[in-house]
């Protein structure tokens, strides 16, 4: 039998049902995976080893009065900008070391109310600012397929834990690419649900029009299984568009629709610096889905190549009035240097944030302020309808598109930290979706011949998680 | 593009605290970023609305009610300072 961090959601619930083992050592051989090769990669910023055994512990009980779910007794992590109550929650920032939140995050919530054991907080880029996870306050997520390569970010931690069996699925955050990006630079499956999908309560603003909150896993079938709990309307999020949830693990194991039109986007691969083996590895996927009979048509999306400013410009303008929250005053830390209130705010800020958060403060008080907000956010806004109406005309004509998740596989420590230009571009196939709004999913579908992995992104149709997690089940290598 | 005196108004504005160092490379990396956002000139945007949320939805009310809190002692416990269980905050002027 295969090692128990390393079985399926669905195997391990079988095997939990069977009482072939139990949900404490399910959780004791994530901890001693954890204990292993935390120390390598730095995943995990908090470990809840005594509160994951003692959940186990209530799990066991669950299936044993027969009140299980398939999520009972499955451990799990949480990307650390998600509040979890009465567990640090830093958003890998020192301004919220202390942090212990009295509220819990609507998803992890949900999750725990089926069942599921956290096991642990996720390392990230502070707040989500970042695309490599260098960003953190305590210290760089590495690749676990070669550990001189960065992990990708923002849910770098989030994407690490998964890929490298220190849990079963993580719950973790995407404004512009942060679940997506580090899924593909570490193989695992990431979806970017849609916009308004899941509640974001308790999910650390950055961006508040782009932020969504969404799975990492293994495999479709389990991305599918947490989805479904995951999912619906929430009066604390006035944003979630709707009550009813998709059968999402029956979506994914139906065959694909015989008439399924899959649209491949010129724009996608013509990317200044695109790797030749990722694009490779993309259009033999799209060759895999030839031979399934499914159509393969080219579409435009004209606009891609804005979406990058686009979204560079919103980010920060919606993050700095969102940071404005972090003062030192009513939680996290207090700089004691401070003699009045002034330097409580000014001192606080300067040594809990990190130098990135810093920047997206300082880029959005700029482009917000008087005289520049026109020639910023409100072009940026502008050119956003643009690209949001370039995806409604394709979508008319096709049920999914397919692209890279990356131009090129997981990069090497400190490669782009000194040029933050050079760090925002390895968002360019991800803004799209996100800042129009749209549901996209990084599959893992092989690896480079140095061995690091490749993700192939499919985006889909509002709502239509379902379907891309079905393609991305016949596509996954 | 951004010189580092307005870097300064800036983190004034924002209320952060800046060293020279950390002054000048947010002029230069910021300079980076603004000079790449010029790529949106190219786009004309004339009779086009700006997208501010994408599902196009628009204010959404609640009754203004009082709702019990059940995590009030919590919040409490996570004050930086207090007394008496109220939140201490420093003066504005100086504390001597």
């Amino acid at each position: 039998m295969k090692e128990l961090n390393k079985l399926t959601i669905k195997e391990a619930y079988e095997g939990l049902r069977k009482k072939e083992f139990t949900s404490v050592e399910l959780t004791m051989a994530c901890l001693a995976q954890i204990k292993k090769k935390n120390k390598e990669t730095n995943a995990f910023i908090t470990v809840c080893e005594d509160k994951a055994l003692a959940e186990a512990k209530l799990a066991d009980e669950m299936i044993q009065n027969d009140k299980a779910t398939v999520l009972t007794g499955i451990p799990f992590s949480v990307k650390d900008s998600i509040v979890t109550r009465g567990v640090r929650s830093t958003a890998a920032a020192k301004i919220l070391d202390s942090y212990s939140p009295s509220f819990e995050a609507t998803v992890v919530e949900k999750i725990r109310k089926a069942g599921g054991v956290l096991i642990g907080k996720t390392n990230c880029d502070s707040f989500g600012h970042g695309a490599s996870n260098e960003n953190s306050m305590y210290g760089a997520v590495k690749n676990p397929f070669d550990l001189s390569k960065v992990s990708g970010g923002s849910s770098g931690g989030s994407a690490v834990s998964v890929a490298d069996h220190m849990c079963f699925f993580s719950i973790a955050e995407d404004t512009g690419g942060s679940i997506r990006q580090p899924a593909s630079f570490c193989g695992v499956f990431g979806l970017r649900p849609t916009y308004g999908r899941n509640s974001r309560f308790g999910i650390m603003p950055m961006a508040s029009s782009l932020d969504v909150v969404g799975p990492m896993a293994r495999t479709a079938q389990d991305l599918a299984i947490v989805l479904s709990f995951m999912a619906g309307k929430d009066e604390k999020d006035p944003t979630t568009v709707l009550s009813v949830v998709d059968d999402y693990e029956k979506i994914v194991e139906n065959k694909i629709k015989k008439d399924l039109i899959v649209g491949v986007p010129k724009e996608y691969f013509e990317i200044e610096g695109i790797d030749k083996e990722i694009k490779e590895n993309i259009l033999a996927q799209v060759e895999k889905l030839k031979k399934e009979g499914i159509k393969i048509v080219e579409v435009s999306l004209p606009h891609t190549k804005y979406a990058m400013a686009v979204y560079y410009i919103i980010v920060p303008s919606e993050d700095s009035s969102n940071m404005a929250r972090l003062d030192g005053i009513r939680y996290g830390v207090r700089d004691k240097k401070a003699k009045n209130l002034d330097e409580t705010y000014s001192l606080s800020k300067s040594s809990g944030f990190h130098e990135e958060v810093k920047r997206r403060i300082l880029i959005g008080t700029y482009a917000l302020s008087a005289g520049y907000y026109d020639a910023y956010y409100k072009k940026a806004q502008k050119v956003r309808t643009l690209i949001k109406k370039d995806f409604e005309k394709v979508f008319e004509k096709v049920d999914l598109i397919i692209t890279p998740t990356s131009p090129f596989p997981a990069f090497s420590l400190n490669e782009k930290q000194d040029d933050p230009m050079q760090m925002y571009l390895a968002d360019v196939m991800l803004s799209p979706a996100a800042v129009a709004g749209y549901p996209a999913l990084s599959v893992p579908t092989g690896f480079t011949k140095s061995g690091l992995p490749i993700g192939t992104q499919l985006i889909g149709n509002k709502l239509e998680e379902g379907l891309l997690m079905q393609v991305g089940k016949k596509i996954t290598n | 593009m951004l010189t580092v005196e307005e870097v300064k108004k800036i983190a004034a504005l924002a209320k952060i605290k800046l060293t020279a160092q950390e002054e000048e490379r947010h002029a230069k990396t910021i300079s980076a970023v603004l000079e790449y956002m010029e790529i949106l000139n190219e786009v004309n945007t004339d009779n086009v609305e700006p997208t501010f949320e994408v599902n196009e939805l628009k204010n959404i009310w609640r009754e203004d009610k009082i709702k019990k809190c059940d995590y009030g002692a919590d919040l409490v416990e996570q004050f930086p300072q207090k007394y008496a269980g109220m939140l201490v905050v420093p003066g504005v002027f100086d504390n001597e």
